[in-house]
Parts: structure tokens; sequence; C-alpha cells
């Protein structure tokens, strides 16, 4: 089992996706699975291999430093399930 | 290396502080690093949110050429390396103000490398600080937490903003390095023209690394004290967070390494309770974003095009207007200041200039709790006086009084000075009038004077007097000595 | 099916020219046989009154001389491409009814060109799956049946909906999109022509993103030239995605001469994997035969990392979404779940927003990105992407195409492989190494299997030479004659 209970509530808090106690033994067994079986990128030696950054080979292209924009206050907030005011709301957060 | 001359005694020894600072600058730029959404500060709530910045489904980033530039000449500017090739990482955690769940920011391969700036301290030495990397990134959004009893408002405007991260080493030494240290990127970045600078905005905070340890000794574990946001506060915080850890220390406690914040109310750090989680912020490549690449050619316009920066204008001003390093440090020091002060100069005496605008210039402006930006004073308006005083229309005391006037009224110095009647008497047969009826007042004052040649100076007090301060002094000098025959 | 949904696109765009139709006809029979098909479950949404506003339109334009490219041409939209006041919720709980204020590149384009929108159309969610049977509006249904089996079959995924409606004549053509063989598989499920561009041809802004660095949007149709006409308006340089690239579109129709001789056709052994079936290696043998007697050359190839191709995919690809996807968290649109406080609101509302496959793909990138595995996955897997990459340029010094099934096996039954994530991913298996290295690929029908179901070619061709591709699949599919439809029997009540 490469990927334990344990790992799953750790990945699962960091994807901030909550997991009953009971869903961890099917998901460490499927993850478990799709992991065991990628190891078999192992077998072929990549030791002086770029990792690829980009698909196909072009330039980044730069925009100019030209403000284009309308006040989208509303567009933007319209599809909140919460909003006050133009602000979006969440439940409080202590720092 | 150095002796360190910053120890701090505790209970059982001395310690050393060891502080590296992570200051986060707004690049001055019209639009965001990855959106055409203003930067302005101020707006009200999401009004400057493009729908990029907010993160909404299928949007994609596209970079601000000018804030690549400004990042750049922000580079040469701390004498660092630049690199033709960067890499945009996306850094990956939750927050209401993070919209995409991850800050697009140069993990690996940041556009700026390794540099190097010089600070100047108190006691006149210099002191080098090492720069470890600059690399650009966004910014979030703003979370206000005071407006409701149970709920947190979310303003995006920020959100998307370029800024550029510029870390040190650990160089720094005491707090006074450290606040100089600020004040010299500041400083840099003001005259590049690439940040604004204003920390009260926002648009510089610090993130200071402190740690201590027994002089010679390894590193110790740092603290990471958030988002200072003024120079004062940097001084506080590091003396706070330094004698708090030598007080863990030295009661056989051990640092945790974490992050803090300092609160300027209380005047001290502490421990920020939501963040203790530990991170992993999960850096990849941005998929979005191709490699950053730069042409070579790019980056040597972008030198060439570069000002004036504050170290060669202090050198400068020692070379050519002859000032003392010490005038010259305090004048290059602000931007602002270095400016008023060329102004002031351009066309006139340097060193009465610079005697001007560090003495009696900026003692008003203190005194009255001023910043240069909002003198009553011009540039032009002190020039003009000094140019009075150049031309012997005033003496240097007259100009004083006159300088006073300026600053309450705001008045140009030929009005007061014509209004008052305060010109200069440089008419020799009115100086030699008043004098002739001094000597003839006085017999035995002029006698002791022949013993005592000391005393001429009882007779210039005296010719001014009767002048009004107005007669020109190296003529007073020249006729009484003349009169009394010294 | 009426006389007008039996048209090509191309046919139906000559009888618009011709005036012998018009836009609002095509447009209600298209809309007609979309509201009968519920059983298909192609459509998510359906625009009517969109749709015959465009189609007014486009007749008004035709009547006035000023018909685009596609004017008066009613397509469907896989629900992972954003359209202005039409709910899009790429199937996933987690969007809601997320209604977008904008529209994306690729379908703005379209409507630019003249088309029409018939609705949004059922997809995998997040485009995450090989059946469309993610969606959280359940599974859409294959219009094919197996000739010894009453059992609805998948119409393949993640663009389930987009090659259903076009095999089922509900709409001329759609757009869709291709991760790892989501526009090529589905079409080969279908028997449609499903065209996967070079990575850089279409723009991203505006589509739902699952992996940024393998997605590609495309058109499914019943024809290659039909593919190629959708191709060409969906295309072309956009300022708003960097990644998009900047040469160009070409007229592909023009590339069909029909003409292949001297053409060098690669076969890459790798891709006669173990266990395939003899349909597929008799399909396969029958493809090289066609081409062949066209007149191009036969070249045997080597691709040796091919087998490597699948486990890197699923490393890269749940590597990205798991970072794409971090911005559904209840905050700014589509589903919240209330919490005690911020982290608990993100938790439940990810957990019941997001379906197992999109949670267990989240998962797995989170784990492959996190301290300590990246390089052994992430960056491991990203080498590999960088040998196959060189494997196809190795390849295409020697040949111009490659052939291989688009497919190991022709459609199965909904729920046969849905609880067996590995053996669901092993689908992809012909059609990954493709978007890996960026190439464009297309499907196109070349036969039936033993039970009577569809089974699809794939050529694939070098960077940015769509017109290479298009011109020997046309020669293909005219090799191939495939004109086989499904039975219709979703509209029975
Ligand atoms: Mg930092
Ligand atoms: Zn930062």
């Amino acid at each position: 089992m490469s990927v334990d209970e344990n790992t799953v509530r750790r990945i699962a808090k960091l994807a901030r996706i909550a997991v009953t106690e009971e869903e961890l033994a099917p998901l460490s067994k499927d993850l478990s699975t799709i992991l065991d079986w990628v190891e078999q990128l192992g077998e072929v030696d990549t030791d002086h291999v770029p990792p690829m950054t980009s698909v196909v080979e072009m330039e980044i292209k730069m925009r100019e430093d030209i403000v284009r924009h309308d006040n989208l206050q509303k567009q933007v907030t319209q599809n909140a399930p919460q909003s006050e005011d133009g602000f979006f709301t969440v439940p409080k957060v202590i720092e | 290396m150095s002796e360190n001359k910053n120890l701090i005694e505790g209970a059982t020894g001395s310690w050393e502080i060891v502080m590296g600072l992570e200051i986060h600058a707004q690049v001055a730029s019209n639009a965001k690093l990855f959106s055409g959404a203003p930067t302005e500060f101020g707006a009200e709530q999401n009004s400057q949110v493009s729908l990029v910045d907010a993160a909404l489904p299928g949007m994609l980033p596209v970079i601000n050429e000018e804030c690549v530039q400004q990042a750049v000449r922000t580079g040469l500017g701390l004498g660092a390396e630049i690199h033709l090739r960067s890499v945009f990482d996306r850094k990956n955690y939750f927050y209401p103000d993070l919209p995409q769940g991850y800050q697009i920011s140069q993990f690996k391969d940041p556009i700026v490398g390794e540099g190097e700036i010089e600070i100047d301290l108190k006691d006149g030495s210099v002191k080098r600080v090492g720069i470890e990397r600059l690399h650009l990134e966004q910014d979030a959004g703003k979370s206000v937490h005071d407006q409701h009893p149970s709920m947190s408002f979310v303003d995006l405007n920020r959100s998307g903003v370029a800024l550029m991260e510029i870390v040190s080493k650990p160089d720094m030494r005491c707090a006074e390095e450290a606040q100089a240290y600020v004040k010299k990127i500041r400083s840099i970045l003001r005259y590049l023209g690439t940040c604004d600078g204003n920390m009260e905005e926002g648009s510089l905070r610090a993130d200071v690394n402190v740690s201590v340890r027994r002089p010679g000794e390894d590193l110790g574990t740092r603290c990471e004290i958030k988002n200072v946001n003024s120079i004062r506060f940097i001084g506080q915080a590091i003396e706070y967070e330094a004698r708090r850890q030598i007080d863990v220390l030295e009661d056989g406690g051990s640092i945790d390494q974490e992050t803090r914040l300092f609160d300027p109310r209380a005047g001290e750090t502490r421990s920020m309770r939501s963040k203790e989680e530990a991170h992993d912020y999960r850096y990849f490549p941005d998929p979005d974003l191709l490699p950053l690449v730069i042409k070579q050619e790019l980056v040597d316009k972008l030198r060439d095009e570069l000002p004036e920066l504050p170290d060669e204008k202090k050198a400068r001003f020692v070379r050519e207007y002859g000032l003392s390093p010490y005038d010259a440090g305090v004048l290059v020091s602000e931007k602002a200041s270095c400016d008023f002060f060329e102004a002031v100069a351009d066309g006139r005496d340097p060193k009465l200039a610079a005697n001007w605008v560090t003495g009696e210039f900026f003692g008003a402006l203190n005194k009255a709790g001023l910043q240069i930006e909002s003198s009553p004073v011009s540039a032009k308006q002190l020039g003009d006086l000094i140019e009075l005083i150049s031309d012997d229309t005033i003496s240097g005391r007259i100009a004083k009084e006159v300088f006073e006037i300026m600053f309450e009224t705001g008045d140009d110095p030929a009005k007061i000075v014509e209004e008052k009647g305060l010109r200069q008497v440089t008419d020799l047969g009115a100086i030699e009038a008043a004098i002739d009826e001094i000597i003839a007042a006085n017999p035995d004052k002029v006698e002791q004077a022949k013993e005592k040649p000391k005393m001429v100076g009882w007779f210039v007090g005296q010719v001014m007097k009767s002048t009004g301060g107005k007669a020109n002094p190296k003529s007073v000098n020249e006729l009484l000595a003349e009169k009394l025959g010294l | 099916m009426t006389e007008l949904t039996k048209l090509t696109l191309a046919e139906a765009r000559t009888k618009l020219a011709a005036k012998e139709i018009t836009s609002v006809e095509l447009t209600e029979a298209h809309l007609a046989a979309a509201k009968a098909s519920d059983k298909l479950n192609a459509y998510v949404t359906l625009t009517p009154e969109v749709a015959l506003e465009m189609a007014a339109a486009s007749d008004a334009r035709i009547a006035k001389g000023e018909a685009g490219p596609l004017e008066g041409l009613p397509l469907g939209v896989k629900d992972l491409f954003c359209t202005n006041g039409v709910r899009t919720t790429a199937c996933s709980n987690i969007l809601d009814d997320f209604t977008p204020t904008y529209e994306s590149t690729v379908t703005a384009n379209l409507w630019a060109d003249g088309a029409v929108m018939l609705g949004k159309l059922n997809n995998d969610e997040f485009a995450m799956g090989s059946s469309n049977e993610t969606s959280r509006f359940g599974p859409c249904v294959n219009p094919w049946k197996a000739s010894d089996s009453d059992a609805n079959l998948v119409p393949g995924g993640s663009s389930g909906g987009s090659s259903a409606a076009v095999a089922a004549h509900l709409a001329l053509g759609a757009t869709a999109t291709d991760t790892g063989g989501s526009i090529r598989q589905p079409a080969s499920f279908t028997g449609t022509v499903g065209m996967k561009p070079t990575y850089g041809r279409c723009s991203r802004w505006g589509t739902v993103a699952f992996a940024s660095s393998l997605d590609q949007a495309g058109p499914i149709t019943r024809s290659v030239r039909d593919a190629a006409i959708m191709l060409k308006s969906m295309a072309g340089h956009d300022e708003k995605d960097t990644t998009s690239v900047d040469i160009d579109v070409p007229d592909y129709e023009a590339a069909f001469t029909g003409d292949i001789r001297g053409l060098k056709i690669g076969i890459p052994k790798e891709y006669r994997v173990e266990g395939m079936s003899d349909e597929i290696e008799k399909l396969w043998t029958q493809g090289i035969a066609w081409l062949k007697s066209a007149g191009a050359e036969i070249v045997d190839v080597s691709l040796p990392h091919t087998k490597y191709a699948l486990p890197a995919y699923y490393i890269v690809a749940p590597a990205e979404a798991s970072s794409n996807l971090a911005r559904y968290d209840g905050v700014r649109y589509g589903l919240r779940v209330h919490g005690d406080d911020i982290t608990d609101m993100y938790e439940k509302t990810r957990a019941e927003g997001f379906g197992d496959e999109v949670r267990r793909r989240v998962l797995i990138g989170t784990y492959v990105l996190s301290a300590g595995y990246y390089d052994a996955y992430y960056i491991k897997a990203q080498k590999i992407r960088t040998l196959i990459a060189q494997d196809f340029k190795q390849a295409y010094e020697k040949v111009d195409l490659l052939l291989t099934p688009t497919a190991p096996s022709p459609a199965f039954a909904i729920g046969e492989k849905v609880n067996d994530p590995l053996s669901m991913y092993l689908n992809d298996v012909f059609t990954v190494p493709v978007n890996l290295a960026g190439l464009p690929g297309i499907s196109l029908p070349a036969g039936l299997s033993s039970n009577g179901l569809p089974l699809g070619l794939q050529l694939i061709g070098r960077t940015f030479d769509e017109e290479t591709l298009l011109r020997a699949a046309g020669v293909l599919e005219e090799a191939a004659g495939f004109s086989a439809e499904p039975s219709i029997w979703w509209t029975e009540a």
C-alpha cells in the first residue's frame, strides 16, 4: 500500500477535501493501485533528460502595460454564493 | 569575518542577532502582472478586478512586459545578475484572498540572481549586504475581518498586482542595519522608479527573519516576522523578537521556526496561529505560462537607460560640488530630497545650496513635521534666496530671516526683501557715514581697539545695528579696518 | 431523422448558401431531434431561444449576402466551454448554476463565423473520464447498440455528449476537448470523426481547465471535411492565451486533394500492444492496406517509450488538475456548503462538489506534487514526456504521418469499468502519447466490430501540420466508406 490512510488524510487536508473515516480505506486502495502502476516509470533512465517545459516550441508573448478595464464589481460578484456591499463574504478568518 | 560590535548581553553571556529580510515591493506599473486591471490604491472594493484576477473558470494569465522590465531595472540597480531565462511557478495554498488557490511566483528560477548593496550606518561606516535573489509574483487580495461579527469580507483589488520579492542574505546584525537596509532598498527603488516605496499604502512591506546565536556559532532557528510596514516598527519588532528569543534560550527553551506578527500597539511579536499548520506549497511550473525568456539586448538597453543611483550621486556630489561625504549622504538618501537639492543647486553655488538644504530647510521641515513633498518653500524659491545671497542683495544673516518668512507665508524671497526693505546696503557712503558717527560717539572704544584689535567686532555690531543688519559685512569690515587704522 | 438532420455540415452549408433551406428550418429540425433524445442524455442544457434567435440573424445575413463561413449551421457545445449568459458547469456539482458573463474564444470564433448554438453537451466531470459516466447529470448514452445486446453503452469520454449528439444527428457538429483522448476515443466509440489539433492551435481562454499543458479543443463531426470546416473557425491566435500559437490558420479544405501518393505513413510497432483484440488488429491492417493502395509508402517505426505514456500522463494531468481545480472553493462562484470556519467550509464544499473520479485525481495530483514526492513523480513524468516527444520527432524524420488504432476496444457497457479506474485509464493507451507530445491527431470511423459497433483509426501528424493529416484522413475516409448509422431507438416512448 504505497498510500496509507494517514497519507490520504494528509493529502485530503492539503487539497481541502473532507474525507470521512469510512472513505479512507477505499481511497487508500484506489490511490495505491494507481501509484503502484505508475512506479514502472522507474525503469526508464532519465538522468540526463530535461523535464518538458513547453509542449510546442514558442516564445512567451507579453502584454503592453495598458489598463484595459471596466469596473466589473457586479460581474465578478454576481455568481458569488454570498456577498455584501461589493465584497465577497466568507466565514470569519482568524489570523 | 569582522567583529560584531552589536552583541547583546544576556544573563548567561552575549548573543548575536542574525537577520535576513524579504522585501515585497509593488512594481510601479499601470496594469497588473497578468491582467489589464489597474493598480491604483484606495479604489472601491472589487472595482479593480478583472475576470483573471477573480480566477473565473477558463481565465489565463498574460504577462505585463513593463513589470518584467521593472524587475530587470531593479536587478541592475541592485548590482545583480539578470537571468535571461526564468520560470513562473504556482505556489499552492488555500486562502480566501487568493482566488486561484495558488500564487503565481518564481521559485526555482527567478528573474534576478545574486547582487550586493552598500548601506550607510550612523557611525559613518559602510556595510555591504548581499542580495540573494529577486523574483516577480502576484499580490493577494485583502480580507477585512472587523466589518462583521462572524464573516470576513474579501476585496480582490490588489489580487494580481505585481510584486518584486527582494531577498537579502542573512547579513544584518542589528536593528539599525536592518533599518538602513530597508531605507537603502527603498531609496534605490525610488531612484529607479520601479516602486513608489510607500509603506503606509503597503507598496513596500518587509518580512524580517530573526535568529540569535552565540558569537561564532552556527545559525540559530529563525522566526519570520511578516509584513512589517514601517522602518520604525522594523526596529521595534527586531529588538523585541531578539530579546524574546534570548529569554527563551536562556531559560533552557528552544525556538520554534514559525511565522510571527508584529503588533505595533503592544510593541511585541506574536505567533500567527492560523499559519501554524505545516505548509506544503507544491510548487510546480505554471503550465499556463511559457518560460520567461528575455534578450541580452534588452538588458543592455535598460542598463544604458538607468538613472544615476544614490551611491553614484553621492560620489559625484563629493567630487564635483566639494560636499562632505556626510552632507552628500544625507542629500542622496531620499530621492525626493536629492531632486529638491539638485533643483536648488542648478546654476547656483552647490556648496551654499547643500548647506541651506541640509541646514535651514531640513531643520524647518523637521520642526514643522512636514515631508518634502508638502514643503511651503519650493526648490525654485530656495534657489532664488540663494541667488540673493550670492549676488550680495542680502547677507546670510538676513537670508535666514527671509527664509523664516518664506516658510510661514510661502512668499517669494524677492518680494519679502522688497516689502520689508531688507536689501543689503552696499552704498559705501552710507556705511562710511554710519561708521563715522559711531567712531565720533565712542572715542574710548577707538582707543581700546587700537590695543585690542578684537574690539573691532563691537564696532561691526554697532554698524549692523544702526543699519538694521543690512550693511554688507565685507564692506563694513574693510572700512572699519581703514578708519581705525588697524 | 429528418432530411435536414441527415445533412453533413458541408452539405447544409451549400444548401443554405443556395437558399434551398433556411437556418431557422435547419435549427428547428435539430432542436426537435435534441428534444426527443432525453434517453441519450446528450444535452445538459438546451438553448432553443438562443438558437432560434441566432438562426434568424443568420438568415438575415444570408439574405443580405453577408454570410460567414459557418453561417446558419447549428452546433452543440461541450459544457466545458464558457458561454455568455448560459449556465456552464463542466458537469460538476461544484459549479452549481454558474453562468459566465463571458464567452470562450473558441465558441466566440464559431458565433463570429455565423454558427448557431443549440445548447450545452454532456461530458465527464471536468473532462476527467473516458466514458462520460462521471457527469453530475448522469451518464450520456451511446446511440449505438451492439447487435448481441440491448445494454446501454458509453459514448466514450470525456466528450461523450458531443460524440453522441453528432452520431445521433442532434447537431451538425460539436465542440469538444481532448486532454488524453477525449475527442478521438468518443469519436471512435460513436462512428464519428474527432480531431484534436496541435496544442496551441485553439485558444484555451474561457474553457474550463483540466490539465493546462494537455488540453486542446477540437471538433467532432460526421465527416473529415466537416472537421476541417469547424476547425478553421475554432482555431487561431488569441492574445488572451499566450500558449496559443501566433501563426496563420491555413484553409484546411484546400488540403483535400485526394492525393497521398508518396506520403510516408509510419506504423509504430509499440502500438501492437499485448492482448490487442483480433478485430482491432484486423482494422489496423485494413487501414494500412487502404493507404498503401492509395499510393502511400508504409514504413515501420519505433516509438520506444510508448508504454510509459499512460503512467506519465496519470501523473502530469492530475498534478495540473489538482492546482487548476483549487479555484473551486465556494468563495466567488459555484457551490458553497456552510462550515464552522473557513477551512471547514472549503473541505465540505469540495467534498460535496467533486465526484469520485475528480476527487481521486485531485488527491493523486496533490500527492505527486507534495514535498518529497515532486522529483520522483512529477519531474520524472515530465522527463518521460521529453522522451516521448523525442520518439515522435525521430519518427517524423522518416515519415509524414502515423497510423494507429484509436482505442483498444469498441464502446463498452455503462457501469462496466466505472469501479476500476485503472482499466478505464487503459482506454486512452493510443491517444495519450499524442497529447503528451502536443501533436495533432484525428480519429475516423473505419469499420464495425463483430457485434456491429463502430471502430476508429487514428492518424497522427506533425506539429501544426493539420493539412497533411486532413488530406490523408480524407483519403482513408473515402477508402473506408463507412456509412453505418445507429438505429434510432431513443425516440421510442
Ligand atoms: Mg516570502
Ligand atoms: Zn512573496
